[in-house]
């Protein structure tokens, strides 16, 4: 059989797998049924994605052209392959992206009271006095024109910005165009709301419309020819050397600098932008055709994320959702006594961060607690976590922090913290040499009167109270003996001691995980070779591990029936005669981004459930520090299968992959309309509100002696 | 008694480890952490004599971080120990000195006897299951970087403990230039190891079959994982079970033991030579069962301290263990039991009696006995220079449980039995006997004179004795109708020095009963 499984049109390549995704998230920009401001973010999302992914991948790729590296990927094809095909589809989902913003979305937004101006001339009167009282006032000062001639050579453009290209020419001294440049200053909004229009509409202006209104006054003794707005990006990719860098911070911080500098592989342009300007960009920033992308709207549509802020709307906008208390948990004791109670579940958004949270404030101010440890990957600016570790070590408590820098885009703001937090008296670990931590672990060391208790804290996110609103996660809180054992040893292993001699429950990456993963699933293959039922459900961000995705297809020719909900990038085909028959994929793309990893194996009936923080992806398992737990209390692992089982049940937000590698969405008719995410905020609300409203019984209930245990 | 939290750190000669522990009434002893890290000191010592600069720095990060740790949990007591690299490091005390200068830690450099003594009561702390093991004969062995020491045990009575200087990180770095294949190097290993047992057979084991064999360090037990019962914390493998994984492991270099077996990488090169000495030990001894307990010598170090403070509490009795050894020592030099036996009773009855005199302490006690059990063996050798034979004798041979210093002392008192006590300032030069260690050796020495004296003719005549103080005077009554001139005799020549030692006029008297 060995062998078998690996044929190259078996695998969907990842960057194709990728844009699929992002035009998943572009559908729900299309999607009528949903609120208007919700669409814009939307779309507003398919762009930052898509100048990440040019940054990081597209960019890479290039690399490997330039280092003439030939070796084809999972699904066969070789870098330059892969890019003429990124760029085919890339183009296609630009296009796409504004036919919606321009079709759709605007005259949506007129529609509803709001005109954004597209050209400076439409405005009235009174808006172009406004207009340019802004610009004189707030604008002007903050620009810095640059020209190009013979003794000053073209400037620098820095990455992602947006700037406005023009050719001037000498006042009388007409044909002799010169070029010059101004950027589109980002610290000032980029959208200027202004007076509101006779009929009442609120109106707002783009800052570069506004520049491009005013140009003359840059260029005094210069005739403007024309003037276009351009943005460009550039290789982004950082990697480090880290047997090179004898000072890992320094390292980075250098990296940061010259990030600006890469090699330019996007070229974004007006669509009408004139020839001749188009020309000298092209030539100066040295951009081949293929990577110009004419765009028929506004650059950079990020700036709707802004849009989707604007105050009094709401009604176009979701409610914003609260999340709700956590059942079975209070207020009243602290966290510890609740966590010795019973193990407890977090599944976030739709219960609250706050139980974590305070699981380090509270351990900060304990004082039986000796140790607080944990592993902090991207930490939102303000974090109360990182607050309350300050204050743990400040308590004089032992605190260890492993600070991971090399979190993408992030680097910049974790030195600042990790360095504060280092003159608190903080234990910190930045980073470990040539693998990411990614894990999420948080360990309180407590001597209560027995003896030492551990309490430990294990989760699929990030230890991020903003993300922790917008991503779904689930994390445990929990004593068990064993966990806290292997807890301790982590972060032994994490401060550069050796491994323990066992493990008792946690598998780690990238030493133990993947083994464990393919013995599962491997194993579940027998279950079905002996004729008993075998199933696996796995949840995930990216599928993209050859290895793992060959055991799966031994698995489902073996018999296994296998569910995966993959929200990204997934390189396995389905419905393979004799290979993928089984395995059915789906993506949840919706109000929140699924980011929970859950893993379910039948195990001939003694089925076990775990979560962690990887990926099936090589770079999880590989290369980083992955941390996947067991799911043992039978009360939470009936919750997990609640949730595996709404997710598997989702008819809204649901995406199905078919044999083609197109996904698609599920036809409703006749069907229960269900929406997961709808379906948890609703289940959480009620669940809180069960809590605080016992049911009325005629029964009274005596309360018992409250120091007994 | 609430909960007490211990720490315990062991230098070691490939890794530095630092273990904490908790002892509390309900639960015992439990280890809660154990941090460990690879510090390869013992290649140092055996390729320099010393331990190069480089790695003291580098011991004294890890011993200011464990020492963070430890205040962590808030520990209230500690033992750092130091084994093998320390002590055949020719800068030890330079070494040592400078360590607790950077440290704020005080370093106990162990010697041998005391370290396996310590491994061995790892092992018994598991009280149950050990005394288990050892109803049938049993050998210890303890795997280490530079050497291997192998005790014996015979119906739950220790008989004695050999060190054999093959270690697997030696004999790597020694045989490695010269390996032809690996099957090569199993042959060579073999060699050289069933060279050494050859001996050992001949003087301890005889015709005994060893069925049990207790495999301490060389990490074996990464390779038995397999095996590991929960219930049980010694895992067992039987003869044909370890064949069977030895057969798979002996030809794989270590990278593939790495990957096959899950071993962390640092550890897989020393458990190839392992293997190799446990199956050559379980040939030459017939062992049917392999006995793998996961403890190291931190265990030991806590259960130890624990025992002594009386934390937890422990039926087996390691003082019957040292005794035992000592008493198999006296029986290999042909000592009379029934001489030996004798004198013991009196000489314990004496130091009882006289406790408030002499100040000394149990340990003290213990030294005693075993100086009394040992008092004649130089006879063995020669008749004539008895007291310098003897003295030989005690230091060319290990006591498990004894440290060197206490070694030296019973080395001394029984050479001081029969020969001039010498003034402290003519001792011994080249000693680490100091002014107090010299007091104790005085006074032992009176006690072990004196009742030697009551035996004088190796009858047992006085079996019958009484002891008692009475201000300045011990009167010893012994209840015969035996001839005792000579005893009576002897006892005032030996009597001016307990006088001078203790300001007690010990007196002899026979009582005739009828």
């Amino acid at each position: 059989m060995a062998g078998t499984f690996d044929k190259p049109e078996y695998f969907i390549n990842r960057e194709c797998s990728w844009l699929g995704f992002n035009e998943r998230v572009l559908s729900e920009a299309r999607d009528k049924s949903l609120p208007l401001l919700e669409r814009l973010k939307f779309l507003s999302i398919t762009a930052s994605n898509l100048d990440e992914f040019f940054m990081i991948r597209v960019a890479s790729l290039k690399d490997m052209v330039h280092a003439k590296y030939t070796k084809r990927d999972i699904a066969g094809m070789t870098p330059q392959e892969q890019l003429d095909v990124i760029g085919k589809r890339a183009h296609e989902l630009v296009h796409q992206q504004y036919v919606t913003y321009n079709r759709s979305l605007l005259p949506a937004l007129r529609q509803n009271g709001f005109e954004l101006v597209t050209e400076h001339e439409a405005l009235t009167e009174k808006q172009k006095e406004y207009a340019d009282r802004y610009f004189e006032e707030n604008v002007y000062p903050v620009l810095t024109p640059m020209a190009m001639d013979s003794s000053r050579p073209f400037p620098l453009i820095r990455n992602k910005t947006l700037n406005i290209g023009a050719l001037i020419s000498k006042k009388g001294e007409k044909g002799k165009a010169e070029f010059a440049t101004v950027q589109v200053p980002s610290v000032l909004p980029r959208i200027i709301q202004l007076p509101d229009s006779e009929d009442g509409h609120k109106c707002g202006i783009l800052l570069e419309e506004m520049i491009e209104r005013n140009i003359d006054k840059l260029f005094l003794n210069y005739d403007v020819v024309c003037a276009h707005p351009y943005r460009i990006m550039r290789n982004a990719d950082l990697s480090i050397d880290e047997d090179e860098a004898a000072d890992l911070l320094k390292e980075i911080q250098k990296q940061l600098k010259k990030r600006q500098w890469g090699e330019v592989i996007r070229l974004e342009i007006e669509e009408k932008m004139e020839p001749k300007l188009l020309k000298t960009l092209r030539k100066e920033l040295n951009v081949k055709e293929e990577d110009v992308y004419k765009i028929s709207g506004p650059l950079d549509l990020t700036f709707l994320m802004k849009l989707y802020g604007l105050e009094g709307m709401d009604e176009y906008r979701y409610k914003p959702y609260h999340p709700q208390p956590v059942p079975g948990m209070n207020d009243e004791e602290d966290i510890f006594t609740q966590i010795r109670r019973k193990d407890i579940l977090l599944h976030h958004p739709y219960m609250t961060f706050d139980p974590v949270v305070q699981f380090v404030k509270q351990a900060a101010v304990d004082p039986n607690v000796l140790a607080i440890k944990q592993t902090l990957y991207r930490v939102s600016g303000h974090s109360p976590i990182v607050a309350a570790l300050a204050q743990a070590a400040e308590n004089g408590k032992q605190v260890s922090v492993l600070v991971e820098l090399k979190a993408r885009f992030d680097e910049e703001n974790n030195i600042i913290w990790a360095q504060m937090l280092e003159k608190a008296g903080c234990h910190v670990i930045y980073g470990l040499h040539g693998l990411k931590t990614h894990s999420k672990i948080t360990l309180v060391v407590r001597r209560e009167e027995d003896g030492i208790r551990r309490y430990v804290h294990l989760g699929t996110g990030n230890y991020n109270d903003s993300t922790a609103k917008l991503y779904t996660d689930c994390g445990i809180l929990t004593c068990s003996e064993p966990i806290g054992e292997d807890a301790t040893a982590v972060f032994n292993m994490l401060s550069g001691y050796s491994e323990p001699k066992s493990w008792n429950r946690l598998a780690l990456a990238p030493i133990w995980l993947r083994d464990r993963f393919t013995r599962l699933i491997e194993r579940e293959k027998q279950h079905a070779l002996e004729g008993k039922p075998a199933r696996i459900i796995a949840k995930m961000n990216s599928l993209c591990d050859k290895e793992i995705i060959e055991s799966l297809y031994e698995a489902s020719a073996a018999g296994v029936k296998i569910d995966l909900i993959i929200r990204g990038i997934c390189c396995l085909k389905v419905g393979i005669p004799n290979v993928s028959e089984n395995i059915t994929v789906r993506s949840i793309v919706g109000t929140f981004l699924e980011h929970a990893r859950i893993f379910y194996f039948m195990n001939g009936g003694d089925e076990e459930f775990y979560m962690a923080s990887a990926d099936w992806m090589p770079r999880n398992l590989d290369k980083r520090v992955e941390i996947m737990f067991p799911v043992e209390a039978p009360d939470i692992r009936e919750e997990v299968r609640h949730i595996l089982d709404i997710q598997l049940a989702d008819n809204m937000k649901a995406h199905i992959l078919q044999p083609d590698g197109s996904y698609e969405k599920i036809d409703r008719r006749g069907k229960v309309l269900l929406n997961c995410h709808d379906y948890f905020c609703e289940e959480a609300e009620r669940r809180a509100w069960h809590a605080e409203n016992p049911v009325q019984s005629r029964v009274f209930v005596p309360m018992e002696n409250p120091g007994k245990n | 008694m609430a909960v007490k939290m211990f720490a315990s750190i062991s230098i070691g000669s490939s890794e530095t480890e630092m273990k904490i522990f908790e002892f509390s009434p309900r639960k015992g002893m439990k280890e809660i952490d154990c941090i460990n890290t690879r510090l390869n000191l013992g290649l140092d010592v055996f390729k320099m004599n010393r331990i190069s600069t480089k790695n003291i720095d580098e011991l004294c990060l890890v011993l200011n971080e464990f020492k963070r740790i430890m205040e962590g949990y808030r520990v209230e007591d500690y033992k750092v120990c130091a084994t093998s690299a320390f002590r055949e490091s020719k800068n030890i005390l330079v070494l040592q000195d400078y360590i607790e200068k950077q440290t704020g830690l005080s370093i106990e450099v162990l010697a041998n006897s005391e370290q396996r003594f310590l491994d061995y009561k790892a092992i018994a702390s598991v009280t149950a299951e050990f005394e288990t093991i050892i109803q049938n004969a049993t050998a210890i062995v303890d795997i280490g970087g530079s050497s291997m020491q192998i005790s014996l045990f015979d119906k739950d009575k220790l008989i004695t403990t050999q060190n054999i200087r093959i270690g697997n990180v030696t004999t790597k770095e020694k045989l490695a230039p010269y390996e032809k294949s690996r099957t090569h190097f199993e042959t060579m290993v073999t060699e050289l190891l069933n060279h050494e047992l050859a001996g050992f057979n001949k003087l301890y084991q005889k015709d005994r079959q060893i069925k049990n064999l207790i495999v301490v360090g060389g990490n074996l037990i990464e390779l038995m994982k397999r095996f590991q019962k929960a219930n049980k914390k010694i895992t067992s493998v039987s003869k044909e079970q370890f064949l069977e994984v030895y057969g798979k492991v002996i030809n794989l270099n270590a990278d593939e033991l790495a990957a096959g077996f899950d071993i962390s990488t640092e550890k897989a090169p020393i458990i190839g030579p392992s293997a190799i000495y446990c199956k050559c030990l379980m040939e030459n001894f017939g062992v049917e069962t392999v006995w793998l307990p996961g403890f190291s010598l931190n265990d030991g170090l806590a259960y130890d301290y624990a025992e002594k403070k009386r934390y937890i509490k422990c039926s087996h009795s390691f003082e019957e263990d040292i005794i035992a050894a000592a008493r198999s020592i006296s029986k290999r030099y042909k000592c009379s039991q029934a001489h030996i036996r004798n004198l013991e009773g009196i000489a314990l009855q004496v130091f009882d009696r006289m406790k408030k005199v002499h100040g000394l302490s149990e340990r003290d006690r213990l030294l005693l006995q075993i100086s009394v059990i040992l008092h004649n063996c130089g006879k063995f050798i020669s008749l004539e220079d008895v007291s310098e034979c003897a003295y030989n004798i005690i230091m060319a041979t290990e006591i498990i449980g004894l440290s060197h210093t206490e070694r030296e002392m019973i080395a001394y008192t029984v050479k001081f039995n029969t020969s001039a006590f010498p003034d402290y300032d003519d001792f011994d030069t080249g000693t680490s006997i100091g002014s107090n260690d010299y007091l104790r050796i005085a006074k032992l020495t009176a006690i072990l004179r004196l009742v030697n004296a009551l035996d004088r003719t190796h009858k047992q005549k006085c079996s019958e004795v009484t002891v008692v103080l009475k201000e300045h005077e011990l009167k010893i009554t012994a209840a015969t109708h035996e001839d005792l001139t000579l005893e009576a005799g002897t006892f005032r020549e030996k009597a001016d020095f307990f006088e001078s030692v203790f300001h007690v006029q010990p007196v002899f008297r026979q009582k005739k009963t009828f």
